[in-house]
C-alpha cells in the first residue's frame, strides 16, 4: 500500500509558559512511499523519527497536514482502524502471556463479524510464527527468550493481523552486533515475503543503507533527502546528509572557490568551472582519495592502519574540521606511503562542496 | 567452615533471642494454655488438661456470633474494598489534573484515628432523641422510614460495620495500587492501542496481570486484617459488643481475658488458636490460588 504524507506537521507545545518554545518534531513533511517498499527513516537522536512513526501509527495526532494510505485519508483515524503493525523498540511483549498468547492478542480484539474462532487464531499465529521462525517457542514466556527471539515474536505479533503497513521503531538497537547483522537480513526477508509496506526508524545509517529500498533522512523535524541508499550516499543535497551517511564518516575541510579553482589552504585541489567564488566547506569521502606523488592535496601522515583488503591512511591537515583525515586506499596502492607527507588527488565524484553559510550543495 | 557456622549463629543471636522471648515463647504458651482447663493467672494453677476449652468455646453462643460476624465482615469487606480500591486507582491513574489533590483526599482516612472516624460514623448513622442521623435524613428524602443503624436490626448494624471497615482500609489499598499501576510501562498500553484493544480488555488482560502481585498482597493482608477486626466494632458499638451482637473473634478473646466476663485465659487461648488455624488455612488457600493467577 502506498503511503502519502502531505505537509505533515507535529508541534509539541512547550511545557512552561514563561520560557521555552514549542518543539516542532515534524515540520511540513511531504513524502510518498511506494507500495511494498522497505523504507528506512534515518536521523540523529531527537530528530523526530519516533514522532513520525507515532503519527503514522495513529498513537499521536498531527498538528496539521494529512496522512493518506493509498487514497484513504487516515489522519484522524484511531490506531486500531488504520491497520498498522507496530514493533516497539523495547518490543513491548506482554510478559505474563506466552508467545502464542502474545501473537494471538491482536486477533482476539476483533469483534462482530470479524471475530475469529480459537482454531483460526491459532492457525494464523502459527503461520506468522513460522514466517519469523519461532514456531518452536510458542509456549514460552517472553522472559525465557533471547533478545533476538523476542524481536521475532514482536514482529510476528505485528504481522499476524495482516497490517497494511508495518512500522518498526529502532528494531535492531537492543541486539548485539552479530545478531544485528542477522536480524536485519531477517527483516528484509520477512518484508519481501509478506510484501507489506514497511517503515523502520533507525539512527544507524549503515543499518538503513544496507536493507532499505529507499531512505528518508531527517534532521530537527525537517526532511533532508529521500532516495535510494546509493543515490543519497553519492549525491547528498547538503552537508548534514553527507556527514550523516557513510562509515568512516566523510572528511570535511574549510576551503574556497576562486576563479574556477577549488582551494583547500594554499593548494588548488580541483577544477570547479561552474562554481562561483565563495567560502565553502569541502567534503571528501574516505574512498575519494587517490595517492599520487604529484597530487594536489598534501596531508601530514599520522599513521597507516592496515585492514587487509584496504589500508586506511590517517593523516592531519590544518584545514580539516576533524582532528584526523581518514582516507581508504586499496592496499596495492598504499606501498608508496613512506615519508612524513602524503600527496593525494581527489576524485571528482567523491568530492562535494557546500555553501559555508547554508550548507547546501554547490554543483560544479 | 565450622567456625563460620558459629559466627553465623552468633550474628543471628540477638534476633533469635528477641523473637524467641517475645514471639515464639508466648505463642507456644498460648497453645499450652488452650489445653489447660481453668488456668488461673494469679495462682498459676489449672484443674486439668484436655479439649474442654475448645469444646466450650465452640459451643459458646457468643463465640459463634463473633465467628459469624467475623466471617461476614471478611467475605464482604475484603473483596469489596479491593475492587473499589482498584476502580478508584484506575480512575485516579487516568486523570491528569488535580490528581494529587484526589490522592490526598483518598488518603485522609488512613491518617485519621479509628475512634475519630467512629465519631464521624456516629454523626452519619446514630439515632438520638434529637435527630435520626444524617443518613436517615437523606433516606427520608426518598420516602424511606428511618432505620436505627447503631442499635437496630442486625443487618443494619452489620452494614454500618462493613461500610466502616471498607472506609478505613481502602486508602492504603488505593495508595499501593496507584503506585503499582503507575509502574506499568506505558508502552504496553501503546501496543494494546495499536492492536485495537478495548478499555476493559486492556484492564483485564494487561493492567490487572501486571499489578497482580500487588493485588495479591493486598488480598492476603486484607484477609488477615479483617480476621483481626476489633477496634472498628468498638468504635461503632462501644465495648459491650456481645450485647449488641457485634462482637468479633478478637473481641471475644479480649472479653475472655479482660472484659466483664473476663478472667478466662484458657478460653481466650483456645479461641486464639482457633483464629490462628482459620487465618492459616485461608492464607494457604490464597497462596495456592495465587500460583495460577499472579504473574511475578
Amino acid at each position: 500500500m502506498k503511503v502519502t504524507l502531505e505537509n505533515l506537521t507535529k508541534i509539541f507545545p512547550s511545557r512552561s509558559k514563561k520560557e521555552g518554545k514549542d518543539v516542532v518534531a515534524v515540520n511540513s513533511f511531504n513524502i510518498e512511499i511506494a507500495d511494498g517498499q522497505l523504507v528506512g527513516l534515518l536521523g540523529p537522536s531527537g530528530c523526530g523519527k519516533s514522532t513520525m512513526l507515532n503519527l503514522l501509527s495513529g498513537l499521536q495526532k498531527p498538528t496539521s497536514g494529512k496522512i493518506l494510505f493509498d487514497d484513504d485519508d487516515v489522519t484522524t483515524l484511531p490506531p486500531e482502524n488504520r491497520g498498522v503493525g507496530l514493533v516497539f523498540q523495547s518490543y513491548a511483549l506482554y510478559p505474563h502471556l506466552t508467545v502464542r498468547q502474545n501473537i494471538t492478542f491482536p486477533l482476539e480484539n476483533r469483534k462482530g463479524k470479524d471475530k475469529l474462532t480459537k482454531d483460526e487464531m491459532n492457525a494464523m499465529a502459527l503461520e506468522a510464527a513460522k514466517l519469523v521462525q519461532i514456531d518452536n517457542l510458542m509456549d514460552r514466556k517472553p522472559g525465557e527468550l533471547s533478545g533476538g527471539q523476542q524481536q521475532r515474536v514482536a514482529i510476528a505479533r505485528a504481522i499476524v493481523k495482516k497490517p497494511r503497513i508495518l512500522l518498526l521503531d529502532e528494531p535492531l538497537s537492543n541486539l548485539d552486533a552479530r545478531l544485528r547483522l542477522q536480524t536485519r537480513e531477517e527483516i528484509r526477508r520477512i518484508q519481501r515475503s509478506t510484501g507489506i509496506t514497511t517503515v523502520f526508524v533507525t539512527h544507524d545509517q549503515e543499518e538503513a543503507m544496507s536493507i532499505s529500498d529507499s531512505i528518508i533522512v531527517m534532521k530537527d523535524g525537517i526532511l533532508q533527502q529521500v532516495g535510494k541508499p546509493q543515490e543519497v550516499y553519492d549525491e547528498p543535497v547538503n552537508l548534514f546528509v553527507a556527514k550523516f551517511l557513510g562509515t568512516p564518516p566523510i572528511n570535511t575541510f574549510d576551503g574556497f572557490v576562486k576563479d574556477g579553482g577549488l582551494y583547500i589552504g594554499e593548494e588548488k585541489v580541483l577544477d570547479v568551472p561552474h562554481a562561483e567564488n565563495c567560502a565553502v566547506t569541502v567534503a571528501v569521502r574516505p574512498e575519494g582519495f587517490e595517492i599520487n606523488p604529484h597530487g594536489a592535496f598534501s596531508c601530514h601522515v599520522d599513521r597507516v592502519e592496515v585492514m587487509g583488503r584496504d589500508v586506511s591512511i590517517v593523516s592531519t591537515h590544518e584545514c580539516s574540521h576533524n582532528p584526523l583525515v581518514r582516507s581508504i586506499i586499496s592496499s596495492e596502492n598504499a606501498q608508496e606511503v613512506t615519508g612524513e607527507w602524503v600527496k593525494f588527488d581527489l576524485k571528482k565524484n567523491k568530492t562535494y562542496i557546500f555553501n559555508k553559510e547554508t550548507e547546501e550543495r554547490i554543483f560544479f | 567452615m565450622k567456625n563460620n557456622n558459629l559466627k553465623g549463629w552468633l550474628y543471628l543471636l540477638p534476633a533469635v533471642i528477641f523473637l524467641g522471648v517475645f514471639m515464639v515463647y508466648p505463642l507456644i504458651d498460648v497453645f499450652i494454655y488452650s489445653f489447660e482447663e481453668g488456668y488461673n493467672f494469679a495462682s498459676e494453677t489449672y484443674s486439668g488438661v484436655g479439649m474442654f476449652n475448645y469444646s466450650y468455646v465452640l459451643r459458646d453462643p457468643y463465640f459463634l456470633q463473633a465467628l459469624k460476624n467475623t466471617f461476614i465482615l471478611v467475605v464482604i469487606t475484603v473483596p469489596a474494598s479491593t475492587i473499589l480500591a482498584l476502580l478508584i486507582s484506575v480512575g485516579l491513574s487516568s486523570i491528569e489534573k488535580v490528581k494529587n489533590l484526589f490522592q490526598t483526599v483518598y488518603f485522609l482516612p488512613y491518617v485519621t484515628n479509628t475512634l475519630a472516624v467512629g465519631l464521624v460514623f456516629m454523626i452519619l448513622f446514630k439515632q438520638t432523641p434529637y435527630t435520626n442521623g444524617f443518613v436517615n435524613i437523606v433516606l427520608g428524602f426518598f420516602g424511606l422510614s428511618p432505620i436505627d443503624f447503631i442499635g437496630g436490626p442486625y443487618w443494619a448494624k452489620m452494614l454500618v460495620l462493613c461500610l466502616y471497615t471498607i472506609w478505613v482500609v481502602i486508602p492504603f489499598k488505593i495508595i499501593v495500587l496507584t503506585g503499582a499501576i503507575a509502574s506499568v510501562n506505558p508502552i504496553y498500553y501503546s501496543a494494546a492501542k495499536v492492536d485495537g484493544t478495548g478499555r476493559w480488555r486492556t484492564f483485564s488482560r494487561i493492567t490487572l496481570p501486571m499489578i497482580s502481585p500487588t493485588v495479591f498482597y493486598l488480598i492476603i493482608t486484607g484477609f488477615i486484617g479483617a480476621f483481626k477486626a476489633y477496634s472498628d466494632a468498638v468504635a461503632l458499638f462501644g465495648t459491650d459488643l456481645n450485647a449488641s451482637e457485634m462482637n468479633t473473634i478478637v473481641g471475644y478473646i479480649y472479653d475472655m481475658l479482660y472484659g466483664n466476663s473476663g478472667g478466662y485465659p484458657s478460653f481466650a487461648s483456645a479461641a486464639a488458636v482457633i483464629l490462628f488455624v482459620i487465618v492459616l488455612t485461608i492464607t494457604c488457600i490464597n497462596l495456592l490460588v495465587s500460583k495460577k493467577h499472579v504473574h511475578y
